[in-house]
């Protein structure tokens, strides 16, 4: 936030320190406290339990839930041990560079520079269609991929007849519900590009069009750079919300065939509900956090780099 | 920053907020206000046999016992997702249930985890109790040597094929493979004379839960003479060749398209599809299954089929080469126990009682197609004369098998599961998933409850 001067206050690198008592500070915090309580109520403790869990041996049935003990890192150390937490993560990365870094954000960004251009009839019509994918319910959305891809879904309806027609979901498992994510999701991308392409002067552009750069070199040169920090902040958003991607991958393919699309989430699940170990599938979903946190910091870096 | 000085104030309100929020436990002797006793029960797919057992059961208990009520809680879900939501429940005195149906491979487990209460003391009043098969009463048997369930009957599992098929395929009406290898080779035989039809189902992979470790995976690992565990030297089975000779069994049927398509077999509706589907439509041949199956098809079932009968044979499940009794089979069951939050616990004993009475249990029994645990039951004309395929089950118990009575079972039982998906799938040779089936199991039980038997 963008301190501002009043008159007569001190400047430079006073500006700094305090300049208000206490006091005034607790006020403008009071506002908030509602929200503040709610949250605290409502999620702190789950939290916190959850970090618990996590270094025990808490489990829904068996020797874990009569006489839950306290087990140091042992989840952790089987997470990493085992081959199927690896393929986990492997997966939720190959997930969420596919359909967010690359899918949703490339095709956002085409769909928001093409609109800049294009007819009011066709930018609102494009807008319904794409926002549409968006609002839908995630279950809705698995479900309609599902028809779409399955093996006697749409799909294989309408190519059928070049005999071209397989089960996608069970052949390309990730790729099929990637798609299905870039689909979803690329609204938001499209909605946050809408906004900063939209904040360009077009003189600068026109000059650029005067100096003879043609469209890629003015994308490359112009409006790429100028956008920098909104690609960023929309690359870590996105990441973020991919990263967690849950009812979609379940309503689709449960995480199957086998373990071909059990990313982070549906690993964490399944081990959590179906095999019932509690403490393991909360050391997952930390060993999830820190990933989403790796990114973060990623983008911050390339943020302050500005 | 301003920022970090509010932030040191939301960090104290949270500790004070905490502190309060986390003590809050549930009140004791869970949810009074109603006083019915609370029966959760699995429902899956359109069978009803269950539940209008229990509403018959609910409606003459309220009668004899005025001013009592019961409630049922049918929990819709599939068979992994079922012990999930029930355990769920348990956990807290407010959402408990007070009665609830507990298979026996779970049982052993729930216990453990403290979720259900001994009934020796009403057992030992319960002049019923004598009649129960001593096999029977074991079954909900823990450790600490007392007794958590009532069960209300038992199981076997063989071949289930349409002898109309069969035929087609030039293969005997009353088929009777003698090894692994004579099943395979019926089913190359239908594959290629009967073209559209399946030629035989073996439950395998997650979805199906336990169905796929015991009617699929089980019925072929004990037919190979080998087993899980050994009680005795109390040890789980680890680098058993006969484990990869099963999975392998299981990649042939899928790699050679004898089973359902794996897209139909690693779906959670399987179970319900080839009852209710594929083996009264004939487009599947054989079928490695439960002795219930016949019940989908009663008048009482969800798809009645009045020429089940005509249709279906069975024949029992030969061992691998032959060798041994030459046939195998599994056997389960389930029991009615009482939570350990139940609210009253006396009431909660009748209900039981009730449940698994003479008249109750015998109707039960017939319209579930269950092998009887009561010997009166069994003894009972109208029981033995209630379906033609009841004598050709029974007669497997002298060979059959029990699943390992063990706290780690149901973990050890997802295991398979992941084994044999990722042989489905082709993910893994079967050599391959049973390594990961051993590391897993190490990891489960400890490397010192660990052999090679």
């Amino acid at each position: 936030m963008a301190t501002l001067t009043r008159p007569g206050a001190p400047s430079g690198p006073q500006l700094r320190r305090r300049t208000h008592p206490v006091r005034v500070d607790i006020a403008r915090a009071l506002p908030l406290t509602p929200a503040v309580v709610l949250l605290l109520v409502f999620l702190a403790g789950p939290i916190l339990w959850c970090v618990y869990a996590a270094f025990t041996n808490t489990a829904l049935t068996g020797a874990g839930s009569g006489d839950t003990q306290f087990v140091g890192l042992d989840n952790f150390r089987a997470a990493f041990g085992s081959e199927a937490f690896g393929n986990s993560v492997v997966l939720t990365l190959v997930f969420t560079i596919l359909s967010a870094v690359v899918g949703q954000n490339v095709l956002g960004l085409a769909l928001a520079l093409l609109q800049k251009r294009a007819a009011k009839v066709v930018r609102t019509l494009v807008g319904i269609t794409v926002i549409g994918a968006w609002v839908i319910p995630e279950v809705v959305a698995g479900y309609l991929w599902y028809a779409f891809l399955a093996k006697d879904g749409t799909l294989n309806e309408v190519i059928g007849v070049l005999g071209l027609g397989q089960n996608w979901l069970y052949t390309l498992p990730i790729i099929a519900v990637s798609l299905a994510n870039v689909w979803r999701g690329t609204a938001f991308s499209m909605l946050v590009y809408n906004a900063a392409l939209s904040e360009i002067p077009a003189e600068i552009e026109e000059a650029a069009e005067m100096d003879g750069a043609t469209g890629w070199a003015r994308l490359r040169h112009v409006t790429i750079p100028m956008i920098k920090r909104t690609v960023t902040t929309n690359l870590m958003l996105i990441t973020l919300q991919t990263l967690s991607v849950f009812g979609l991958i379940y309503t689709m393919t449960k995480g199957g065939p086998g373990t071909k699309s059990q990313t982070l989430p549906l690993y964490m699940y399944e081990q959590a509900f179906s095999f019932s170990q509690i403490g393991y599938g909360t050391a997952i979903a930390l060993v999830l956090l820190a990933v989403g946190g790796v990114f973060s910091i990623v983008y911050m870096r390339l943020l302050r780099e500005d | 920053m301003r920022r970090r000085s509010f932030l040191t104030y939301a960090g104290l309100g949270a500790g004070t907020v905490l502190g309060t929020a986390a003590c809050g436990g549930g009140s004791q002797g869970g949810d009074d206000s109603s006083g019915a006793i609370k029966v959760a029960y699995q429902q899956w797919g359109s069978g009803t046999v269950m539940k209008d057992y229990l509403t018959t059961v609910k409606s003459a208990y309220e009668k004899a016992n005025s001013g009592k009520t019961v409630e049922l809680v049918p929990i819709v879900a599939s068979e992994n997702d079922y012990y999930t939501k029930l355990q769920l429940m348990m956990r807290s005195p407010r959402t408990s249930p007070d009665v609830v149906y507990e298979d026996t491979f779970l049982i052993n487990s729930d216990i453990t985890a403290g979720y259900l209460q001994p009934l020796d003391s009403w057992l030992g009043q319960w002049d019923e109790w004598d009649q129960f098969q001593d096999v029977a009463k074991g079954a909900a048997k823990a450790a600490d040597g007392k007794t958590y369930g009532v069960p209300d009957g038992t199981d076997t599992r063989a071949l289930w094929f349409n002898k109309d098929l069969l035929t087609k395929a030039g293969l005997a009406a009353d088929w009777a493979p003698t090894s692994w290898d004579d099943i395979l080779a019926a089913c190359r035989e239908i594959k290629g004379k009967v073209p559209g039809v399946t030629p035989i189902n073996v439950f395998a992979g997650k979805a199906a839960g336990e169905a796929a470790s015991m009617q699929g995976f089980e019925m072929l690992f004990y037919g190979t003479g080998s087993t899980l565990y050994d009680p005795g030297q109390d040890k789980w089975n680890v680098g058993s060749p006969e484990f990869v000779d099963s999975l392998r069994f299981i990649k042939t049927i899928f790699d050679e398209k004898l089973a359902p398509d794996p897209s139909v077999a690693l779906d959670a509706q399987v179970g319900t599809r080839v009852q209710e589907e594929f083996l009264p439509g004939g487009t599947l041949a054989i079928d490695l299954d439960g002795s219930w199956v016949s019940s989908t098809w009663l008048d009482t079932g969800g798809a009645p089929w009045p020429q089940w009968n005509d249709v279906m044979g069975q024949a029992p499940m030969p061992t691998k080469d032959g060798s041994g009794d030459g046939k195998i089979s599994m056997s389960g069951g389930w029991t009615w126990a009482m939570t350990k939050n139940a609210s009253n616990a006396d009431d909660a004993w009748k209900v039981i009682s009730t449940l698994t009475s003479f008249d109750n249990n015998l109707r039960y029994n017939i319209n579930s197609a269950a092998v009887a645990v009561r010997k009166d039951v069994a003894a009972d004309p109208t029981y033995t004369g209630s379906n033609p395929t009841l004598e050709f089950f029974s007669s497997l118990v002298p060979v059959t098998q029990y699943r390992p009575q063990n706290t780690d079972y149901p973990r050890v039982s997802n295991e398979i599961q992941v084994a044999m998906e990722a042989v489905v799938t082709g993910q893994a040779s079967p050599d391959e998933a049973a390594k990961a089936y051993d590391e897993a199991v190490k990891g489960i039980v400890g490397e010192d409850k660990t052999a090679t038997l």
